[in-house]
């Protein structure tokens, strides 16, 4: 008990979670109008862009000041989705290539401007590298401030403008029709992916910092069909994996915070899309299973009825082998099923020379001349 | 020995890795591109990482043929994967991309973070690569020592050329109509994934000298450039492998001049292709573009003159309406743009001016009528 409270009593710690716990809302947050309006992988080219403004930032401010190295990195960030921009709608070149050249000519010219930095020998250069994976240990108590500051002010816009927001990402036709601007609020949604990404700098690093923006969204989009839910849950989800890896990474063996933080939150994805109710897969499986089993029953059901009417007896006894044979497989359960409904009975007919015999009851009658009126509902 | 000085030549090798690395990743890319597939090679050449490692781990072997068989069946895992996703319905393709390749490649760096703390494959280079030192590991062929990265990338390169020369009609057709090469028994699935498992081999080749994440820039950059230069798959092939050769040579000596990271620059370089391209392309190019759209509007200004003048010629207002003050009040062209439209018309020869009335020309008339009655032989 001790040991937990000097864990958490840890200043280092402390600030960690802090850290994670700011990333994971904002990036859930933001996060979920991304993956809504696809564009999902724009936070992968504005990531991999904030490497050059980030050396920038360091450049210009001469040491490793978080408030100019985020400011350079926002900027890149947001030049790239600029060029992006240009790219798509000024030339025949299609989203992809565009997502593509941003993302790898921006990388390129970062990488460029680091061994630069490295060359001039600055003393305090070391922590540059923290941004490529994310080193959580590093963050302190003032950068914690200056991401809380950004997150606040993200939260806040999204706030503001929420039904604009929405209507934006779901019918942006239909906003035009409104008179709202939809241009304007397009671009502010894609400048707030990059206020995302410069949080998750420190946390999670340039080059996973595109699952952060993905994962919180796409694993809450499983459990409901409401904006709103939705925004809540990745928050949760971002500020859940965003802890876990954080913690992680604090008590292992030096592991990266990074990966760690982007592994917790697939984990939530893939959970989340094996079991949400009603859209998870597994209860897609057990209802397709369902499904399957109950049209054999309703198949065994009519071709009894099938039987008893060629023979003009209502109670014809249907020899089990007999169906077995109609249908190709083995029938058995199909009847015990039918029988615990109470829609057919087991009769004694021949018991000696044939297997057991199957007849209809009432209730069977009823709902078998139903399914042949109407297969579908039945 | 001649060719012994040439393998020993660091800057030509260097240069001529970058060549192969852009060469060979064109093959490919200008497929990619095409086919809008352009993030699949970023998804790959994270994902790589993470077979690296895995094959690094098993078998100690850091390049060479183990190492590029793990890296194509890590590829396509990293495909297989994306569509599984998909295949759900639960996530778009694009979400599926942004999920699949951050899980391997963290499952890579961890495993290098446990393992491989103190080998030569650290994180840092598994993003950047180092292709000024690939001349430290050397394999000796025939007597030369030639460093590995010209070997295995010389041999990728040529495996992706003859995959070309091979299939060349088959990749035309899968790229441009794949329901046609299907319908006429192409496999177009089978040769997509014949294409990512090259990429992904070309990407683990190329891992030692850029790295990861610069191996993108190289696969998606110049084609996309070739693309805005060109119509034909054959030329944007060609093109694609010029500016990466050429951006390897220029890259170097950039690098080598500000003593950066020669990778990086080499992969700037294929940036200012793209955007010199993207300007001065003559065709699709920002600039002729932008030209033809100005130059369509002022023949459609002079047009509108045309349609204005035959509309009122040889009627009782003509006298008001087909002078040059009227154009402000009914065409609501301000004074310069109607002298502006005037010069122009003048000089395609639409109209003829006499003091401030304006006379429509039989060419002019001819124009007008073309608008007005479209339906009309135009010798009528």
């Amino acid at each position: 008990m001790s040991g937990f409270v000097t864990f958490f009593g840890d200043y280092t710690i402390q600030n960690v979670m802090m850290g994670a716990a700011l990333l994971g809302l904002i990036s859930g947050v933001l996060g979920s109008f991304a993956v809504l309006r696809q564009q999902s992988l724009l936070g992968d080219t504005l990531s991999h862009a904030a490497l050059p403004g980030v050396c920038l930032g360091f450049m210009i401010a001469g040491a490793r000041e978080l408030s100019s190295i985020l400011a350079g990195a926002l900027f890149t960030a947001i030049l790239a989705a600029l060029v992006v921009l240009v790219l798509t709608r000024a030339s025949r070149l299609k989203t992809d290539a565009g997502l593509g050249i941003a993302l790898s000519v921006f990388f390129a010219f970062g990488v460029v401007l680091l061994t630069y930095i490295q060359g001039t020998g600055n003393a305090s250069q070391g922590g540059l590298d923290a941004f490529l994976f994310g080193q959580a240990a590093g963050i302190l108590r003032s950068d914690l401030y200056l991401m809380g500051g950004i997150t606040a002010f993200s939260l806040a816009l999204v706030a503001a403008f929420w039904k604009e927001f929405k209507l934006v990402s779901f019918d942006p036709a239909f906003a035009a029709t409104l008179g709202l601007p939809v241009v304007l609020l397009e671009t502010v949604l894609t400048v707030t992916i990059a206020f995302a990404v410069v949080v998750g700098l420190q946390m999670v690093g340039v080059v996973l910092m595109a699952a952060m923006v993905i994962a919180p969204a796409v694993g809450a989009r499983q459990w409901t069909r409401r904006l709103e839910h939705m925004v809540v849950l990745a928050a949760v989800f971002g500020v859940v994996s965003g802890v876990a890896g954080a913690l992680i990474s604090a008590t292992g063996q030096g592991l990266a915070t990074g990966p760690l933080i982007i592994l917790s939150a697939s984990a939530l994805v893939l959970v989340s899309i094996l079991v949400a109710p009603e859209r998870g897969l597994v209860w897609e499986g057990v209802k397709r299973w369902r499904d399957r089993r109950d049209l054999e029953a309703n198949k065994v059901l009519t071709t009894l009825y099938g039987l008893a009417a060629h023979h003009k007896d209502p109670a014809y006894p249907a020899e089990q082998g007999m169906i077995d044979t109609y249908h190709r497989i083995a029938t058995r359960h199909a009847l015990s099923r039918l029988a615990e409904r109470g829609l057919v009975e087991p009769v004694e007919h021949m018991r000696d020379q044939e297997g057991p015999h199957w007849a209809l009851t009432e209730a069977g009658i009823v709902l078998a001349r139903h399914l042949r009126r109407d297969p579908v509902s039945g | 020995m001649m060719l012994a000085d040439f393998f020993a030549n660091v800057p030509l090798m260097i240069m001529l890795t970058g060549a192969l690395v852009g060469t060979a990743a064109s093959l490919v890319g200008v497929f990619l591109v095409l086919r809008k597939n352009s993030m699949l090679s970023d998804a790959i050449s994270h994902s790589i990482v993470f077979g690296i490692v895995i094959v690094w781990l098993l078998t100690h072997q850091q390049s060479g043929p183990v190492q590029i068989v793990g890296a194509a069946l890590t590829g396509v895992l990293t495909v297989f994967l994306i569509e599984l996703l998909v295949g759900t319905r639960k996530v778009k393709d694009d979400a599926a991309i942004g999920l699949v390749f951050p899980v391997l490649f963290s499952i890579g760096v961890l495993l290098l973070n446990l393992y491989a703390r103190d080998v030569h494959i650290d994180t840092h280079t598994v993003l950047l690569g180092e292709i000024g030192f690939i001349w430290l590991d050397t394999l000796t062929i025939a007597g030369y020592a030639i460093p590995q990265a010209v070997v295995w990338m010389s041999v990728v390169t040529l495996v992706n050329g003859l995959f070309v020369l091979l299939f060349y009609k088959e990749l035309k057709l899968t790229t441009f109509d794949p329901a046609l090469a299907k319908a006429l028994g192409f496999a177009p699935v089978a040769l997509f994934y014949a294409l990512l498992m090259l990429t992904s081999t070309t990407a683990v080749a190329a891992f030692d000298a850029v790295g990861a994440i610069l191996f993108i820039a190289f696969v998606i950059v110049p084609p996309s450039a070739a693309y805005l230069l060109t119509d034909r798959l054959s030329l944007m092939l060609v093109i694609g492998i010029v500016i990466s050769v050429a951006s390897s040579v220029i890259g170097y000596y950039a690098a080598a001049a500000m003593d950066v990271s020669i990778g990086g620059m080499m992969a700037v370089t294929t940036g200012l292709f793209l955007a010199a391209a993207f300007l001065f392309g003559p065709r699709y190019g920002f600039l002729a573009r932008s030209w033809r759209q100005l130059r369509q509007r002022y023949v459609n200004e002079s047009r509108t003159l045309a349609v204005h003048l035959y509309n009122h010629e040889g009627r009782a207002d003509a006298r008001d309406e087909n002078v040059v003050s009227a154009l402000q009040d009914h065409l609501w062209w301000d004074a310069r743009k109607s002298l502006n439209v005037i010069d122009r018309s003048l000089r395609l020869g639409f109209v003829v001016r006499d003091g401030e009335e304006l006379y429509l020309t039989a060419r002019g008339r001819q124009v007008a009528l073309e608008l007005l009655e479209p339906w009309r032989d135009k010798g009528a």
